[in-house]
C-alpha cells in the first residue's frame, strides 16, 4: 500500500504527457513507417495500400533525385555543423578572454537565433544573388566594388558546392547559439584548475589543449546533436532561398514534392522515415551515453 | 516544416473565419446559404477580378452569401496542399479553383468531383466554348470544371532595341531562326535568353517541344498512343539544349527574368501572358514599361497559329455542403457577364467565344483574336496535358537536365515519366 502510494501520484502526474507523446509522437511515427511500407502511391483515391515490406526503402535509391538530395544533405551538414562549431567555439574563446562590453557582444551574436530560418533565407537569397560581372547583385556586387571580382561565384546555384553556400546563412544564424553553449562550457571550468596547470608550468595553449578542451567534450557533443538534427531536417531555409529546385534539393524538400506535388504518400513517408532514421543516428548514441553517465553517478 | 505549419495555420484560420461568418449572419440557416469558394487569387489584379465576379454573384443570387476562402501563394502550391487535405477528410469547400485539364485527374479518379455535363447541357456551354477546348478538358465524355479564363503560355517576349542592335529585324518565326538570333544577340554581349527558377525551364520546354514538333505531334504526346522515344523528340530536346545554352544566369523567379528583357539586359524571354500585366502595370504590381517600345511579343518560335493555353476553372466537389450555391457560382463563372467582369482585371481572356471584344485592349485584344482562330495545345507546367505525377516527373527530369545537359538521359526520363503517369 505504501509502495503504491509512493509511485501512483507521480505516475498520475506524468500520464497525460505520456499518453500524448505516445499517441502524437510515437503513434504517428509508427503510422508513418506503416505508410512507408505500403504501395499507397495515390493520395486522394481512398485505397488502403498493400503491405510491400521494404520495397519503397530500397526502390528510392534507384532514383537519381534521391541520391542527389542525400548528397546535398551531407554536404550541407558537414559544412554547417563544422562551420557553426568552429565559429561558435572561436567566438566563445574570444569572449572568454574577458573583453569589454561582453554582454553586448553576446546579445549581438545570439540575436540571429531569434530570427526564423524563413526570414534569414529571404535576406540571404538576395545576398547570394548568383549574377556575376555587370549583372552582379548582393555579395557579388560587394566583391565587385571591393575589386575582388575573383570571389564572385554562383553561390547556391553552383552545381557542385552550392549546398555549401546554402550552409552559410545557417552558420550565420546558429553560431551565436553555439557560442553561448561553449561560453557556458568555458565558464564551467574552475579557475583553480587553470591556475594549477599554470603553476605546473603549462603554457596558455597547453592549458586549453589539455585542461579546458577535454572538459568541453559534453558541450561539444550537445552542440553537435543540436546542429546535426537541424541540419538533416532542413527545409524552410532551402525553400526560402531557392524554392523547390533540384539544384538545392534536400530530403525534406523532396518529401514535400512527393506528397503535395505528385500525391504519393508512400514515397513521402519513406523519405520521412529516412530523415527520422538519419537523425536517430545522431541522437540515439547521445541518449545511450547520457543514460550510462546517469547510471554511473 | 514551416510550409506545413503555414498550411495548418491556414486551415485553422479558415475554420475560424467560417465560424465567425456563420455567427455574423445569424446561425444555422445562414451557414447553409454560405457558398465557400476556394481559390488562390489573392494577388493584385486577380483578387480584383474575383471581387468583380463576386458582385455579379451577389446581384444574381441574393439568397447566397459568398465566402472567400482564398489561400495566398503564387501558382496555388499552398492552396492545393490544403485542398487535398480537406478533400481527403471529405470536407470539401463548395467549389474550388483548379487548372482545367489533367491537373484535376487525381480528384476525378479519387471520385471527389461531380461531372458537370448537366450544367454544360443546361447552359449550352458546348456551343460557346471552342470545340477543341471542350475536347481537351473532357475525360471519357465527362467534363468536371468550368473554365473562367484563358492564359497563353507560348509567348515570346523580346526587347525591340536589343534586337535592333543585334541586327535582327523581326521576331523569329521558326526554331532555327530563333537559334540563329540567339547567336546574334550573344555577339552583342547581351543575355540572349533570360530564365528564372526551375519551373520556368519547364515552361520553356513546352514551347520548344511544341515549336519543334508541331502542334499535332505535340498534342499526340499526351494521348495513350504517345511516343516519346522517337527521333523527332530527340531533335526537339537537342533544340532545347541549344536554346538553353544561350540562357543567362537563372533568376529567382519569372519576374526578374522578364525584367531583364524590359530593362534591355536580355533579348528574349518565353513566359506566359501574365508577364504583360507585370511589364505594363505601374509599381508595385508591375514595372511600368511601354508596350512595343520597351518590350514586344510574338508567338514563341515555331508555334505561330497555335494557342498553348492554360485555364483557371471551378469545380463541383462531391458532397459540397451547399451544392445549389456552388452551381449558382459556376453559372456566374460560366456566364459572359461574369467572365467579362473577371478577365480584363485579371489580365486574361474569357474562355467563351462571344466575349465583348471592346473590353480587351492591346495584348489581350491580340490574344483574343488568336484564341478565336488558332489551333489549341495544352500547357505542361500549368496543368493542362499532364497530371500531377507526370508533371512532377517532368519537372524533376528538367531539373536534373539543367545540371548535366544530357539529352539522352532527359529523353529516357521523359519516356519513363509518360509510362509511369497512369494517365
Amino acid at each position: 500500500m505504501t509502495r503504491v502510494r509512493r509511485w501512483l501520484p507521480g505516475l498520475l502526474l506524468v500520464s497525460p504527457s505520456i499518453i500524448l507523446i505516445a499517441v502524437f509522437v510515437y503513434g504517428l511515427l509508427g503510422w508513418n513507417f506503416r505508410v512507408a511500407m505500403t504501395d499507397k502511391h495515390d493520395e486522394i483515391a481512398e485505397i488502403p495500400g498493400h503491405f510491400v515490406g521494404l520495397a519503397n526503402f530500397t526502390g528510392i535509391w534507384s532514383e537519381e533525385r534521391w541520391g542527389l538530395s542525400v548528397r546535398h544533405a551531407l554536404v550541407f551538414t558537414v559544412v554547417f555543423v563544422g562551420g557553426a562549431l568552429v565559429l561558435g567555439w572561436f567566438l566563445a574563446f574570444l569572449m572568454e578572454k574577458g573583453i569589454r562590453a561582453e554582454s553586448g557582444f553576446r546579445a549581438v551574436y545570439l540575436f540571429p537565433m531569434a530570427i526564423s530560418f524563413i526570414a534569414t533565407g529571404v535576406v540571404w537569397r538576395w545576398l547570394m544573388n548568383s549574377g556575376t560581372g555587370e549583372h552582379a547583385g548582393g555579395l557579388n556586387r560587394l566583391f565587385h566594388y571591393l575589386g575582388l571580382d575573383v570571389l564572385q561565384w554562383q553561390w547556391f546555384r553552383d552545381p557542385d558546392w552550392g549546398m555549401a553556400a546554402m550552409a552559410i546563412p545557417a552558420i550565420w544564424q546558429m553560431s551565436g547559439y553555439i557560442m553561448a553553449l561553449f561560453l557556458a562550457g568555458f565558464r564551467g571550468v574552475p579557475e583553480e584548475l587553470r591556475e594549477a596547470a599554470r603553476v605546473d608550468g603549462c603554457s596558455e595553449w597547453q592549458v586549453y589543449r589539455h585542461v579546458i578542451l577535454p572538459m568541453l567534450r559534453p558541450v561539444t557533443l550537445s552542440a553537435l546533436i543540436i546542429l546535426g538534427h537541424i541540419s538533416l531536417k532542413v527545409f524552410d531555409l532551402v525553400v526560402s532561398v531557392s524554392g523547390k529546385q533540384i539544384i538545392t534539393d534536400v530530403p525534406a524538400t523532396f518529401m514535400w514534392t512527393a506528397v503535395y506535388d505528385s500525391h504519393d504518400p508512400a514515397k513521402g513517408a519513406t523519405i520521412a522515415s529516412y530523415i527520422v532514421l538519419s537523425v536517430a543516428v545522431f541522437v540515439v548514441p547521445y541518449l545511450i551515453w547520457n543514460a550510462r553517465k546517469g547510471n554511473r553517478s | 516544416m514551416a510550409a506545413v505549419a503555414v498550411s495548418v495555420a491556414g486551415l485553422l484560420t479558415l475554420s475560424a473565419c467560417g465560424k465567425g461568418d456563420d455567427k455574423a449572419s445569424g446561425g444555422g440557416q445562414a451557414a447553409q446559404k454560405k457558398v465557400e469558394v476556394f481559390s488562390w487569387w489573392t494577388g493584385p489584379g486577380e483578387s480584383d477580378g474575383l471581387k468583380a465576379m463576386r458582385q455579379i454573384f451577389a446581384k444574381q443570387y441574393p439568397q447566397f452569401t459568398f465566402f472567400d476562402a482564398a489561400v495566398a501563394g503564387g501558382s496555388g502550391d499552398q492552396a492545393r496542399a490544403l485542398l487535398s487535405s480537406k478533400l481527403q477528410a471529405n470536407q470539401p469547400p463548395d467549389t474550388f479553383q483548379g487548372h482545367a485539364g489533367a491537373e484535376l485527374q487525381g480528384y476525378i479518379k479519387g471520385g471527389k468531383l461531380e461531372s458537370l455535363n448537366f450544367l454544360y447541357d443546361e447552359l449550352k456551354l458546348r456551343d460557346v466554348l471552342p470545340q477543341q477546348l471542350v475536347d481537351q478538358i473532357s475525360v471519357q465524355g465527362q467534363i468536371y470544371s468550368v473554365p473562367v479564363n484563358i492564359h497563353r503560355s507560348n509567348v515570346l517576349w523580346y526587347n525591340p532595341s536589343v534586337l535592333k542592335d543585334a541586327g535582327i529585324s523581326a521576331a523569329p518565326k521558326t526554331m532555327d531562326e530563333f537559334i540563329a538570333d540567339l547567336g546574334k544577340v550573344k555577339k552583342t554581349g547581351k543575355i540572349p535568353l533570360s530564365i528564372g527558377s526551375q519551373w520556368t525551364l519547364v515552361h520553356l520546354l513546352e514551347s520548344v517541344l511544341c515549336g519543334s514538333l508541331g502542334t499535332d505531334v505535340y498534342n499526340q504526346l499526351w494521348t495513350a498512343n504517345s511516343d516519346w522515344s522517337n527521333a523527332n523528340v530527340t531533335k526537339a530536346l537537342e533544340n532545347y539544349k541549344t536554346v538553353l545554352s544561350y540562357a543567362g544566369t537563372p533568376q529567382d523567379d519569372w519576374q526578374p527574368a522578364a525584367k531583364q528583357v524590359a530593362d534591355g539586359d536580355a533579348a528574349f524571354n518565353i513566359m506566359g501572358d501574365w508577364a504583360y500585366g507585370y511589364f505594363q502595370n505601374p509599381a508595385p504590381g508591375g514595372i511600368g514599361k511601354t508596350a512595343h517600345k520597351d518590350f514586344d511579343w510574338a508567338a514563341s518560335p515555331g508555334t505561330d497559329g497555335t494557342f498553348m493555353w492554360l485555364s483557371d476553372s471551378f469545380t463541383l466537389p462531391k458532397g459540397a455542403p451547399n451544392r445549389d450555391g456552388a452551381i449558382a457560382w459556376l453559372k456566374v463563372a460560366a456566364s459572359k457577364e461574369g467572365q467579362d467582369a473577371f478577365n480584363p482585371l485579371k489580365g486574361s481572356i474569357p474562355s467563351r467565344k462571344d466575349a465583348d471584344t471592346s473590353l480587351y485592349k492591346d495584348y489581350l485584344a491580340w490574344s483574343l483574336q488568336q484564341w478565336a482562330s488558332d489551333k489549341l495545345a495544352g500547357s505542361i507546367q500549368h496543368g493542362v496535358v499532364a497530371n500531377d505525377q507526370w508533371r512532377t516527373a517532368i519537372t524533376d527530369a528538367v531539373g536534373l537536365f539543367q545540371q548535366d545537359q544530357d539529352v539522352a538521359k532527359l529523353q529516357q526520363a521523359l519516356v519513363a515519366a509518360a509510362k509511369a503517369s497512369g494517365q
